[in-house]
């Protein structure tokens, strides 16, 4: 479509203004990861690398690092596991009260997260688990539980039954079936749940406070503790910095391979 | 009739059919219904309990060419899908050479099926998706390649092995699916509507082709359809479905010159029907009867019906040239209005279509009045 002048140039400073608005909060802190000054003064005096090295040596930065890669595979690793499962039965097969497990399945991510971890914190002091990594995995997979069902259902809904029932035909069992035939086609809805329960486990707070114990501090519990204290400003920063380019990179990944499947010949 | 003569002499075999239904129902209801893929077009016209086949009970020869035909919603596809084990009957058993399978899954009965979607699996290649059976049986990988070849070269797509199915046109995906059913050497096969999405020149083709393989090979073939031609051209005997039961069965020609039911007579070739007062009038007689537009004749309005036939006086309505033959929709005086066909043997289009508005009288030989059942 054809625009006159003026309505071009307005597009183009709304969508400056939306990616500003979207992205400088995300510049000013990347920046103040090279500020030389323990002060946060704009604009930075002098740039350096030293609080990359201060985070590196910091063994509460190192440890809450560990934590939150291993929480956020674990639970994304249940969460595959116990989502595709539990779609596939929903979808599959017609039982008593189907529906009504579908909205159960769903519910737990519409909870607000506070009242998830004190439900959770009270069950764990209750059946007496000790709180550590593991209660934090569980109180994480609450909700990635769910992102990886959605996905997977939807694509369920959306993939045609028959080759399912050739595999089946050609003389496939249920194992076979699902390894050689449904697997594969669900493996980009997979993909794109997994990333999205990993990222959506990494920056939790609120259900992690509630379910932690005390050698299991993660990344945003660590900002969220160290940003009350000021000496530890330039290694928040830091932190927010590399946290930044780390979630690009899944969720780079997850668009390249839904605009594969796009372009891709669907049958 | 036309059975192949291998087949033919296996008479011990033929003593036990290929398959075998006894009086078997399927009901589709509430949740049930609810669950199932898109890939079921006949039982996803659901409200509560739909019966979508209604006590089918029949018989299929060891090597026969057998047709299941009906419109839409008649249950055939989902009889098929009995037959193949996608579906338990809600009552009734199923049969395989002697054994009974109702409970068995599909994976442990010796059918294979051709979709109506050919439901190849995107994600593999033409040779991996050919060779997917054999795979699973363990065969080794010489043999397994060998006979995929084969069976790749029978449906005429030798050299395609690595193309994905997305690369390939309706004819030749409608192949593969034939060629990954036939090269697990299956004792039936089982075809639902397998040419429906192609073209007409292309189904022509195909059903020479279906038919050739099916008497190279020797097996049984079930094919599903909707195509009233398809089924008389290509079957040794057919089964005609309307509402989930089987309207009648028989040879083709049986089906064709002696429909048991006013719903045979008109979904299997046209057919005109002659019931109450008319039938009284034209033929002298109580009932319902049917006659093949081929079979009336167009006279003069003053001509005589001879000693053995009938006639009636009409005007012709309207007239219909089709290239090698014409159609005339002749309003008679009695009441009814009949379709009759004559072929162009010496008249040219002009003269066809001028017959239109003319008085005639329509005589046909009383044999050709056919008795049918209201159904």
């Amino acid at each position: 479509m054809v625009e006159s002048r003026p309505v071009k140039w307005l597009l183009r400073i709304a969508s400056s203004a939306v990616l500003a608005f979207l992205y400088l909060p995300l510049i000013v802190v990347a920046i103040y990861a090279f500020n030389s000054s323990r002060l946060q003064a704009w604009p930075p005096a002098d740039l350096t690398l030293h609080w990359f090295e201060e985070a590196l040596n910091n063994p509460a930065v190192t440890r809450a690092v560990v934590n939150s890669l291993l929480a956020g595979s674990f639970a994304t690793g249940v969460a595959l596991v116990l989502g595709t499962l539990a779609a596939i039965a929903v979808h599959r097969y017609s039982f008593f009260g189907r529906q009504t497990i579908s909205f159960l399945l769903v519910l737990p991510i519409a909870l607000p997260g506070v009242v998830t971890g004190v439900a959770l914190q009270r069950t764990f002091i209750t059946v007496g688990i000790d709180f550590g990594l593991l209660t934090v995995v569980i109180g994480h997979a609450t909700f990635c539980v769910v992102v990886v069902y959605n996905n997977v259902i939807a694509r369920l809904r959306r993939l045609p039954r028959s080759p399912e029932e050739a595999s089946a035909d050609l003389g496939g069992d249920m194992w076979t079936t699902f390894r050689r035939v449904t697997g594969p086609r669900l493996g980009t809805a997979l993909m794109s749940g997994g990333l999205l329960s990993f990222a959506l486990s990494f920056d939790e707070i609120i259900v992690t406070l509630f379910t932690s114990g005390p050698g299991t501090q993660t990344i945003p519990m660590f900002i969220f503790a160290a940003i009350q204290r000021p000496n530890e400003l330039p290694v928040v920063n830091v932190l927010a910095f590399v946290l930044i380019l780390v979630s690009i990179i899944p969720v780079w990944l997850a668009t390249r391979i839904s605009g594969a499947e796009t372009a891709g010949a669907r049958l | 009739m036309t059975r192949s003569a291998a087949t033919g002499d296996a008479r011990a075999d033929a003593m036990i059919p290929a398959v075998r239904l006894e009086h078997v129902v399927k009901r589709f209801g509430g949740e049930a219904a609810r669950g199932r893929g898109a890939g079921t077009a006949e039982g996803a016209a659901d409200s509560s309990a739909v019966v979508a086949v209604d006590d089918v009970s029949l018989e299929i020869g060891d090597g026969e060419f057998f047709s299941m035909l009906g419109p839409s919603g008649s249950g055939k596809t989902t009889t098929l899908r009995l037959i193949a084990g996608f579906e338990s009957p809600t009552s009734g058993r199923v049969w395989l050479h002697g054994e009974d399978v109702t409970t068995r899954p599909p994976f442990e009965r010796d059918v294979n099926t051709v979709f109506q979607d050919y439901a190849l699996f995107p994600h593999m290649s033409v040779g991996d998706n050919v060779g997917y059976g054999l795979v699973i049986r363990k065969v080794p990988r010489a043999e397994r390649l060998r006979r995929a070849g084969d069976a790749l070269a029978m449906v005429r797509l030798s050299g395609y092995e690595r193309r994905k199915p997305s690369q390939l046109s309706g004819g030749q995906r409608q192949r593969v699916a034939l060629a990954r059913a036939l090269v697990n050497r299956p004792r039936v096969l089982l075809l639902d509507e397998p040419l429906g999405a192609l073209d007409l020149k292309l189904r022509e083709e195909m059903q020479l082709e279906l038919k050739a393989i099916q008497q190279e090979v020797g097996i049984t073939f079930i094919y599903v359809t909707h195509d009233q031609e398809e089924a008389l051209t290509m079957s040794d005997r057919l089964a005609v479905f309307n509402r989930g039961r089987i309207e009648q069965l028989g040879s083709p020609a049986e089906i064709y010159e002696r429909p048991a039911t006013r719903f045979v007579a008109g979904f299997v070739g046209h057919s005109n029907l002659i019931s109450g007062e008319a039938a009284r009038t034209i033929l002298g007689a109580d009932g319902t009867f049917t006659v093949r537009p081929e079979k009336i004749h167009i006279r003069a309005p003053e001509a005589e019906p001879g000693p053995d036939e009938v006639g009636a006086a009409g005007h012709v309505r309207e007239v219909v040239y089709l290239g090698p033959d014409t159609r005339y929709l002749v309003s008679l005086e009695a009441g009814p209005e009949l379709v009759v066909t004559e072929q162009n043997l010496a008249t040219s289009s002009m003269e066809a279509l001028a017959a239109k508005g003319r008085a005639v009288q329509l005589t046909w030989k009383r044999q050709h009045n056919l008795p049918v059942a209201e159904g």
